[in-house]
């Protein structure tokens, strides 16, 4: 391959260079009918699973077909995903936060055409490119991070766990059969870049084990005092460290016993691995919510405090998130989330309903907010 | 034949969901083919690797990938996460495989033919695997060359007037719902406040100069479809201070069954009739809400705005017309202290061009932050460590019940010397002519 210029050179870096203009305008991607509904629109209805219409004071209509998408897309699918849109959306589509696609036709004539197209696209492996779902009372797309695909720091995989709990969660993505919306999350570590802390049901990747130390390399690749001030429970100290040969340096030391194994020092540290094959895996958090209805947004709660990474489908955690599901689904009262709904029959039957077995772990011990975890009642159920 | 054996990944082709591997797959043979004649600018096998390196992590439990260089483009301290892979000579394909984050338009709405030119760039350029979107709101490029980032920045400012997004100690990439555009739930247009900061605070997002992340998100409504009040130190959150509009005669359909209630979407179960009584007076948080004869009637005053009311029959009630939004600061995912949620420090604030007063309030938290913030300290953390009075102080905003759950649990009153008549300088000799030793 020979280097091709795009015009940009080198020797002058300075020379026309654009920069600080931000991202393209939002109305420029419009599409007819949103450009002259916006603000404007008065209701909308889901007419089935992944189909919804918005209803303008104008008398417009924009018919909206959701589809679930892996966050990971390769140009080949997103030109598909063109294809598509320029045959039944002159041209224009959109994302939602939650990496669903969303194709928008402005008459219903052209909601069955666009859906049939849609729902005849398989991969070769036989999965759907474009599932239609992903509304209301039901299970939408995961959103995620990068996992093992991209990331140095994860405790488990983002694409892999995601594709098996959707596989599990699929009618649930295509139907509304449940009390409220379900949310499922994940994080491959703690930094949790997907911020799933307030899910109904959150994956979240976990190291158990305390650094590995490099003491041969630390003093070279890390600045220490940083790794010593990354760590949360000031479990690291500087230490002096005599190498096989004699040679004595400066590197670290961890009181392993006060490690909560979050993995800070490694971001600060690359001498400091975490990572291991028995050591990581996923801890299930549940109950969450971000939503101000009825009740004030919620943090997620772990309900199990590890399970393993058995790839490539992960299946001890789809056998829990589809217990937690059904036992919701059929324990919920209508528009109770899953944390609602623990609340109001206790978490004592959610473990129970849920067939989960309770153990010290779930028991906060970290810091000051692990005291108003505790019960302070004699109010309990047996 | 594929480069590598993918016995595991393989695994994940079968089953209804949208299978990354398959994915992964058409991208690697796509290249393999190179029907268009492109000369690649990263190796051809850039995805077969990609998958050689995935399966090896499947086999090991652990990922291949190292700590990010210093790599980005002149100028910029953020936009590029440099990324290599531990496994170099197995792998050459991904070596080097940095992440540049482009900067989504607000709310997500594309037109193919922007997508098509960004499809065209990151083929020829990068490995033409993306992320649509990362989870702070991004268009993620995943995988190209240390030469490739001028050359593919040069192509996305001259070409496609497009920048990059933020990484590291910076503004991120402000983000936001669909709002006004497609929702009658939207108390604010979510898009052109979002746009305008981006623009505004271009320097701050590209420029790392903050003592850790800060986020903005923008939420229309108190449903928060982006999850602001989960992870924005920032949290614009729609929400109005009148009346609920209600359509009464709407309101009877909804009581008579002609109407679906919560927009259809509990069609998949037989729930029974629609009771108004249980299934939105019975739940209002406040009970504000009540009937008289076919009318529904509500204290507005009592109204907390959660919105559940709304969503249940959103054509006979919509939200009021006095909107603006609430800012909630300091929400963080729980590293390092903790996760917190968002703290009202604005009860309500409109949300107007050229959104002076709320420039004003974020550049005060700014000011705070980057004075007093340690080194990756998220502001939440800041404030937990400060106080909020402290943030109310700076901010120059009144504390009003509105900012608390609860009063304190106890006394232990950090008073001011200004606060106490007379200060704190006494004359303990004095004292004692009335308190013998």
């Amino acid at each position: 391959m020979a280097f091709i210029s795009s015009g940009y050179n080198p020797d002058k870096p300075m020379e026309n260079r654009i920069t600080d203009i931000g991202p393209k305008k939002y109305d420029e991607f419009y599409p007819p009918v949103i450009k002259n509904n916006k603000g404007k629109w008065l209701y909308h209805e889901i007419l089935e699973p992944g189909v919804l219409v918005h209803v303008s004071e104008t008398g417009d209509e924009v018919y909206s077909i959701r589809v679930g998408g892996a966050r990971i897309m390769s140009v080949s699918h997103i030109r598909e995903i063109c294809d598509i849109a320029d045959k039944h959306c002159d041209g224009h589509l959109r994302f939602t936060t939650r990496n669903n696609i969303e194709f928008m036709v402005d008459s219903k004539d052209k909601v069955e055409p666009l859906k049939k197209d849609l729902a005849s696209r398989k991969f070769d492996g036989g999965s759907f490119k474009f599932p239609i779902g992903g509304t209301g009372a039901g299970v939408t797309n995961i959103v995620h991070t990068q996992g093992w695909i991209h990331c140095h720091t994860p405790a488990t995989d983002a694409s892999g766990p995601v594709k098996a709990t959707m596989d599990v969660l699929f009618d649930d993505f295509q139907n509304m059969r449940l009390p409220a919306q379900l949310r499922v999350s994940l994080a491959c570590c703690l930094n949790m870049c997907g911020a799933v802390h307030c899910s109904d049901i959150a994956i979240l990747g976990y190291h158990r084990k305390p650094p590995m130390l490099d003491h041969e390399y630390l003093d070279k690749m890390c600045e220490i005092p940083l790794a010593i001030a990354a760590c949360p429970t000031a479990a690291i100290k500087p230490a002096k460290v005599e190498l096989a040969d004699g040679t004595k340096v400066n590197s670290v030391s961890v009181n392993e016993p006060r490690c909560m194994f979050c993995g800070n020092c490694y971001t600060m540290c690359p001498a400091m691995p975490l990572a291991d094959d028995v050591g990581d895996g996923i801890v299930i958090m549940a109950g969450g919510k971000v939503s101000n209805r009825i009740t004030a947004p919620k943090f997620s709660k772990v309900v199990v405090a590890f399970l393993p990474n058995n790839a490539p489908r992960w299946p001890e955690t789809t056998d829990c998130i589809k217990k937690i599901v059904e036992a919701y689904a059929a324990g919920a009262n209508k528009y109770e989330r899953v944390g609602e709904w623990a609340e109001r029959i206790g978490w004592e039957r959610f473990f129970e309903k849920c067939e989960i077995e309770f153990t010290h772990h779930l028991i906060d011990d970290f810091r000051d907010p692990a005291y108003y975890t505790w019960r302070h009642t004699t109010q309990f159920k047996f | 034949m594929a480069k590598h054996e993918t016995p595991l990944l393989d695994q994940l082709e079968s089953g209804p969901w949208p299978s990354f591997v398959s994915d992964l797959k058409q991208e690697a043979k796509s290249r393999k083919d190179n029907k268009k004649g492109l000369d690649y600018q990263i190796p051809v096998d850039v995805c077969e690797d990609l998958l050689g390196v995935l399966e090896l992590s499947f086999k090991h439990g652990r990922t291949h990938w190292k700590h990010g260089g210093i790599v980005g483009v002149f100028g910029y301290g953020g936009g590029v996460i440099g990324r290599y892979c531990d496994q170099p000579k197995m792998f050459p394909g991904v070596a080097h495989f940095h992440t540049m984050r482009v900067n989504q338009p607000a709310g997500k709405f594309y037109t193919t033919e922007y997508l098509r030119q960004l499809c065209d760039l990151w083929e020829f350029r990068g490995s033409g695997i993306t992320n649509m979107h990362g989870s702070t709101g991004d268009i993620i490029l995943l995988g190209t060359t240390t030469p490739q980032l001028e050359e593919i920045f040069w192509t996305l400012t001259h070409d496609m007037n497009q920048d990059l997004g933020g990484s590291g100690s910076n503004l991120r990439t402000p983000s936001d719902c669909v709002g006004e555009a497609r929702c009658e739930w939207s108390c604010y247009d979510t898009q052109a406040i979002c746009h305008a900061l981006t623009v505004e605070y271009q320097d701050e997002l590209h420029r790392p100069a903050f003592p850790y992340k800060f986020k903005f998100k923008f939420d229309g409504c108190p449903n928060c479809c982006v999850a602001s009040i989960a992870r924005a130190d920032i949290s614009f959150v729609g929400t109005w201070r009148d009346n609920i509009r209600i359509d009464q005669e709407a309101v009877k359909a909804y009581v008579g069954g002609e109407i679906p209630p919560n927009g259809g979407s509990h069609a998949g179960r037989d729930w029974g009739p629609f009771d108004i009584q249980k299934e939105v007076i019975g739940l209002c948080p406040t009970n504000c809400m009540w009937m008289e004869g076919k009318e529904l009637k509500i204290e507005d005053r009592e109204c907390t705005r959660c919105m559940h009311c709304i969503n249940v029959m959103p054509r006979a009630l919509r939200i009021g017309e006095d909107r603006g939004c609430s800012m909630l600061v300091g929400a963080k995912a729980p590293i390092l202290d903790g996760a917190q949620m968002g703290s009202l420090l604005v009860p309500f604030i409109k949300v107007e061009e050229p959104y002076d007063e709320i420039k004003e309030v974020i550049e005060s938290i700014w000011d705070y932050w980057m004075e007093e913030g340690k080194n990756r300290e998220r502001l939440g953390e800041l404030m937990k460590r400060q106080g909020f009075q402290r943030l109310l102080e700076m901010t120059n905003i009144k504390p009003v019940p509105q900012h608390v759950q609860e009063p304190r649990h106890n006394p232990y009153i950090f008073w001011k010397e200004d606060e106490v008549e007379g200060g704190f300088d006494r004359d303990v000799n004095e004292f004692r002519k009335h308190h013998l030793r």
